[in-house]
């Protein structure tokens, strides 16, 4: 193992570490949306995709990248859109009865 | 000068994902932490598209845009009631990116030996991601039937498929440069995926959708390692501990383990129990006499299942609840964790038809609270509700928590027909003395009630 891959390791144990520890304390109630979040996030596959398509390694590369920058777009895109429509239904009972009144 | 900005803003972007996931711990800041990610996102983005491997735009500006036209829209008009499938097949995407990616890697690069370990990772989570997660689209979205589809064997035929892409793995990192293999194990992970997938019934799919949103994460944080790049490894690390999580969650909501879900086809044989309904009598209730009794009950908890999502049925339950909180009494909604199709469906459906957050309770927090309930409303829920899983360990779901409804002063279930639920299971509590049955539609009986608490 190289130096650099080591290092590679300590970042994502420690990332899955700090991801554990926040995501045991978001509540039920907010678990659907946490799967819709981390699903946008995960496409941030997205930048090994533009690297794919924009590096001119010849043709096949290039339409793979091409491809590739189109689903984790759709990924991104959508999850954080339909995230934050999520988000915005959850109300607590007083914000409700405003919007109800106005 | 142009590598300390890019990793300044991976940097800055890492921290956001992580600062945008804090916010999702209360649902006052979970609005503005996803406003961070995203913009954390688009950090890493700006960061990217100023590498000097880039050389051409056209093909990722081209691909930006066909993205955002079809990501956009569905954003904005998948209805709630589809949020299930939706995840399901946006799963999907994310794996298929980190896969191409993968194999565009190996076909331009080729591999080493370290490198293998990464790559390999990469297209095997991703491709089973890829075609799981799309199986689990179809059965959602009733494409394929969403029972569980068994044969004999299958489980032998699984574990030899699982163990032929190990030893192509452990193959490949030893003699990377074998191309047909490469693609091979590619082949066998998206078969991996449909197979896994197969003998998964609809009650199971909260675990299986975790778990292909954890997948999906561990794929792109290989990515991550393949190319080496730090802010794939921690966003993916990240999914991948949600999904993980979510997925022990579930489980431990079933009383199953994982093996249990992924190899169990629970529900396909129907299990024989050894209490039956024979000699059993249940007592019907016209919407009339439901009617009166919750419109003077001083305490109401409603427990929601995977029939009120069906029938749409969430809409109706909140003017219900209204009618009832303005003759006096209190309405409280209990949720189970594997209530519905995925971790929090009823939640969001709730939420949905504008029911305060605040009134859902988890099931530690409104257990206690059923024996002091007036009555107890089952809307299209089943086994979260069998009395089974505490006193009968023949029964399959025994050891399961359960919402202790048949604890209440009466219930109220809401049910289309006398057909056992997804599990094939007899339900005790359908024929306890407390019980009334309103048979039909969850929907137009709910209707039917409305109109007649409103006559009262």
């Amino acid at each position: 193992m190289s130096q650099l891959e080591i290092i590679q390791l300590y970042v994502f144990i420690l990332a899955a570490f700090v991801g554990y520890q926040v995501i045991t304390r978001v509540p039920p109630l907010l678990h659907t949306p946490l799967m819709s979040a981390t699903n946008a996030i995960s496409g941030i596959s997205l930048v090994g995709s533009l690297v794919a398509a924009g590096a001119n390694e010849g043709q096949a590369a290039t339409i793979l990248g091409f491809v590739a920058v189109i689903s984790a777009t759709i990924n991104v895109v959508g999850g954080f859109i339909i995230t934050d429509r999520m988000l915005r239904m959850f109300k607590r009972t007083d914000r409700v009865v405003e919007k109800d009144s106005k | 000068m142009r590598t300390y900005f890019i990793e300044t803003m991976y940097l800055a972007s890492s921290v956001l994902f992580i600062l945008g996931l804090k916010g999702l711990t209360s649902p006052e800041k979970a609005r503005r932490g996803m406003n961070y990610a995203a913009f954390g996102m688009l950090l890493a983005i700006v960061g990217t598209l100023v590498q000097q491997d880039i050389v051409r735009y056209d093909w990722i500006i081209g691909g930006l845009i066909i993205g955002s036209i079809i990501g956009i829209p569905i954003g904005l008009l998948v209805p709630m009631t589809a949020m299930p499938q939706r995840i399901a097949i946006s799963h999907m995407f994310g794996a298929l990116a980190a896969t191409l990616v993968g194999v565009a890697h190996y076909y331009v690069h080729g591999s080493s030996h370290g490198n293998m370990v990464a790559l390999g990772f990469e297209v095997l989570f991703g491709s089973l991601t890829i075609t799981g997660s799309f199986m689990a689209f179809a059965k959602l979205q009733e494409l394929i039937p969403g029972r569980p589809m068994t044969y004999t064997g299958q489980n032998i035929v699984n574990i030899a498929c699982f163990f032929c892409a190990v030893a192509i793995f452990i193959y490949l990192i030893i003699f990377p440069a074998n191309v047909h293999l490469f693609y091979a194990m590619i082949g066998l992970g998206l078969l991996i995926g449909v197979m896994m997938v197969l003998p998964i019934g609809g009650a199971d799919m909260p675990v299986v959708v975790s778990l292909l949103n954890s997948y999906a994460g561990l794929a792109a944080s290989a990515t991550g390692f393949a190319i080496g790049n730090n802010v794939l490894i921690i966003a993916g690390a990240l999914d991948g501990a949600s999904g993980f999580l979510l997925s022990v969650l579930m489980s431990k909501a079933m009383n199953r383990s994982f093996g249990n879900v992924l190899f169990g086809a629970f529900g396909a044989a129907a299990v024989k129990s050894t209490k039956t309904a024979a000699g059993l009598t249940v007592h019907s209730i016209s919407a009339e006499d439901a009617a009166m009794r919750l419109a003077y009950a001083r305490s109401v908890i409603v427990v929601p299942g995977y029939g009120m999502a069906v029938a749409q049925a969430q809409h109706v339950v909140r003017e219900l609840a209204e009618l009832i909180e303005k003759k006096g009494g209190e309405v409280k909604y209990a949720i189970h964790p594997v209530a519905g199709r995925m971790p929090g469906h009823m939640n969001v459906l709730l939420a949905e038809a504008n029911v305060p957050y605040d009134k859902l309770y988890d099931m530690e927090q409104i257990n206690p609270e059923f024996p002091r309930a007036d009555v107890a409303l089952v809307i299209g829920a089943n086994d979260v509700v069998n009395p089974a899983a505490h006193d009968d360990p023949s029964s399959p779901i025994y050891g399961m928590p359960i919402l202790e409804a048949e604890k209440a002063q009466s219930i109220i279930v809401l049910k289309r027909s006398m057909n056992p639920g997804f599990s094939g299971i007899e339900n005790e509590l359908f024929y306890n003395d407390k019980t009334s049955l309103l048979f039909g539609d969850a929907k137009s009986s709910l209707t039917k009630v409305v109109g007649e608490v409103k006559n009262l």
